[in-house]
């Protein structure tokens, strides 16, 4: 070591100053690396989000016509018996539309071609929108009401914009004519873009104006729900018998690595566990959402006895020992102390477990829940979708109406995902206890 | 559901019959260790320990950092028995029956004998709730009435109640860390025990606090066997009786206070006192 003044002489002069300036710098430059990895992530996300909600957006607008449909009761209910349903079921509703259209364009119902355009006009779905009317309130046959009926698909992509007047009639999916009696029926106000509720209540369809996501909405509900019934006890059990209870060693050190590893599974791998153990070996149905529900647990509880073995690690030593102290016994160590103080840990790593598992696609392709379903599923033993894999059969059709209906599902998917993270940070931020 | 206990006790032959008769000015025989030795793993900790502690009296353990004292007195209420790897072979008896027996509940036995601990740690509840703990986890307190009394009671004793009687409600980890320490000594005289055991309870606080402590402490006695351990000699030289001296995980001598700082017989507690070392 040298003497001390040389040691102090060396942070004064020109060569020090030099070196102050040079470590400046160095650390203006590291916060400017932080700086800009930041701005890409940020950049990423807006470009992301402005993307999906660019072609999203108009998947919450459906465009309708207005007719005033004229419910015959020659033409639903020739037996005059409202009872019979099955005569209600089966009537020719697409007539009705169509003769309400063919009125309220003034066109001649003889001349075949132009009757065909005209027909084109309308969405393949207005059958069972009035046939829904009608077995909802059968006193309307015989009255003449105002509907609201779907446009086509084409018909909604034109005033959407995403078919072009410009193009060339020959090469567009919508004819001049077709383009006239629109833009006749938007002048008197009887064609317009509504809020379109058939995007959360409808289930499948091949017509993208008619689908939707209610049995996807209604699956994901379910699997959420057998996910918290079985992932969360399962997890929190597991985490707190290897914390507290667990004789320290090689048993629970490969447990231990196991469960680590298990979270590092690709979800696919889940997915044919699934088809192996719960429809193969013990027959449940194919397509079910108690089924999603499972594969789904199995992904979730890894996270889940992870992120709660943390919380129960984060609760200081010296409370245990005042608890014991005092003559605690460990449940009442466990039920008085540790769970109360690790439950905001606990709380977010379920809703983060959840959030993975709302977001999951894979493992669901596997057991079958990529399905056409039109019904509601009325219990989990039901055949049913999910969300993600509603978005990725929706990604997977041609249609204009399915564009812009996959970024649609997508926009609900993210906000149910940024509701739920929300959530966790609320729920952290209100149990959360000093000490 | 308690644990299986972590120790291994092999019983000796019989007590040993000496000094079992209390030396003059203190109280009966309280708790009686006889050739305690203790493992962490395969490092041996505390070697052939044999201590006597009195009740109505302040037994201090001094001793130089790692020597063995806390661990010791962690062995009295079997606080020991919550690490994995720790093993205690000896005989430790409270009013003569063997803590390490079978049939005792530790977690029982922690409430007759109450600890304080190095850091104040109050439960991140309110100060009434930090009090009232014990005596509801053991079902002590029939009314809402008696449980007040209980706390009154307590923080009285813990010379605590005058600055917190208007705020009970209010949460125990505000309180100031003198404040927090006499709290938890109130905690822990709660349910009564017999004996208190305090680990180095005052090492946190300032030295007004502290004086506070330790004039409690020499209140205290008068109705309870006290174990203190302690890194301050002139701690143990005010509050204490008799005084025992650790080195390196024995137990060099014991005797009263006064003969241990100014008539040792054993040249490293002459060392230690006169701050040689440690």
């Amino acid at each position: 070591m040298t003497d001390q003044t040389a040691s102090l002489a060396s942070f004064k002069g020109e060569d020090a100053q030099k070196k102050l300036r040079k470590r400046h710098r160095a650390e203006r430059r590291f916060r400017m690396y932080g700086m800009a990895a930041i701005i890409f992530a940020v950049a990423f996300l807006i470009f992301l989000f402005g993307s999906i909600f660019s072609q999203g957006w108009s998947a919450f607008l459906q465009t309708s016509i207005k007719l005033p449909v004229d419910f015959s009761q020659e033409v639903i209910n020739p037996s005059g018996n409202p009872a019979d349903e099955e005569e209600l079921f089966r009537a020719n509703y697409v007539k009705l539309a169509r003769e309400a259209l063919y009125g309220q364009l003034g066109i001649d119902p003889k001349d075949r071609k132009v009757r065909r355009d005209a027909n084109r006009l309308l969405s393949r779905g207005v059958d069972v929108q009035l046939r829904d009317m009608v077995l909802r309130d059968p006193s309307i046959i015989g009255t003449t009401q105002d509907v609201w009926l779907l446009a086509s698909d084409n018909a909604d992509a034109l005033l959407k914009g995403s078919i072009d007047r410009a193009t060339p009639s020959d090469r567009r999916q919508v004819s001049d004519q077709q383009i006239g009696w629109i833009d006749q029926l938007v002048d008197k106000g009887d064609m317009k873009k509504r809020f379109n509720t058939g995007l959360f209540v409808n289930g499948a369809s091949s017509n993208p104006e008619t689908a939707g996501l209610g049995v996807a909405l209604i699956g994901s509900l379910f699997m959420m729900i057998t996910v918290v019934l079985l992932a969360v006890p399962l997890g929190v059990c597991t985490a707190l018998y290897l914390e507290e209870y667990a004789p320290k060693g090689k048993i629970s050190d490969t447990i231990e690595v196991n469960i680590n590893n298990l979270a590092a599974v690709p979800s696919i791998v889940f997915g044919l566990l699934g088809l192996a153990m719960f429809i193969n070996f013990f027959g449940l149905p194919r397509s079910a959402s108690l089924v999603g529900g499972l594969v789904l647990t199995l992904m979730t509880l890894p996270t889940i006895i992870i992120t709660t073995r943390a919380a129960i690690r984060a609760v200081p030593p010296s409370i245990r020992e005042a608890a014991l102290g005092v003559g605690a016994s460990k449940m009442q160590l466990i039920g008085h102390h540790i769970l109360p103080l690790s439950l905001p840990g606990i709380l977010t790593g379920t809703i983060i477990g959840l959030v993975q598992a709302l977001g999951e696609t894979a493992p669901l392709l596997m057991i079958g829940m990529v399905a056409f379903v039109v019904d509601y599923p009325s219990s989990p033993l039901d055949p049913a979708t999910g969300l993600p894999v509603q978005i990725y059969m929706w990604a997977a059709s041609a249609e204009r109406g399915f564009v812009e209906r996959t970024a649609g599902a997508t926009m609900v998917l993210l906000a149910f995902l940024i509701v739920m993270n929300s959530l966790a940070v609320y729920l952290r931020n209100k149990f959360e206890r000093k000490w | 559901m308690e644990d299986r206990p972590a120790t291994t006790v092999e019983q000796p032959a019989g007590p040993k019959e000496t000094g079992d008769a209390a030396p003059a000015g203190l109280g009966e025989l309280k708790m009686k260790a006889t050739d305690v030795n203790l493992w962490y793993g395969d490092k041996q900790a505390l070697y052939d320990v044999n201590l006597d502690i009195f009740g109505q009296s302040v037994t201090s353990l001094i001793g130089p950092s790692g020597c063995g004292k806390s661990t010791f007195i962690r062995c009295l209420n079997r606080m020991n028995d919550v690490i994995d790897i720790c093993r205690v072979q000896g005989d430790i008896r409270l009013d003569g029956e063997d803590i390490y027996a079978p049939d005792v509940d530790p977690v029982q036995l922690r409430a007759r004998v109450g600890m304080v601990f190095q850091k104040p740690n109050p439960f991140p509840k309110s100060i009434y709730e930090n009090v009232a703990y014990a005596p509801r986890l053991h079902g002590l307190c029939a009314s809402k009435a008696d449980m007040d009394e209980v706390v009154e009671t307590s923080l009285i004793k813990a010379g605590l109640w005058e600055e917190v009687k208007d705020r009970l409600d209010q949460p125990g980890t505000g309180l100031s860390g003198g404040q927090q320490q006499r709290l938890c000594i109130a905690r822990a005289i709660s349910v009564n025990p017999e004996v208190l055991l305090m680990d180095e309870p005052c090492s946190a606080l300032d030295p007004i606090a502290t004086a506070t402590i330790e004039t409690l402490i020499d209140e205290l006695k008068e109705n309870l066997c006290i174990a203190i351990v302690t890194h301050s000699m002139q701690q143990a030289a005010r509050v204490s009786q008799r005084t025992a001296f650790f080195h390196l995980g024995k137990l060099v001598e014991v005797n009263d206070t006064s003969t241990i700082f100014t008539n040792p017989s054993d040249q490293r507690t002459q060392d230690y006192v006169t701050g040689r070392f440690g």
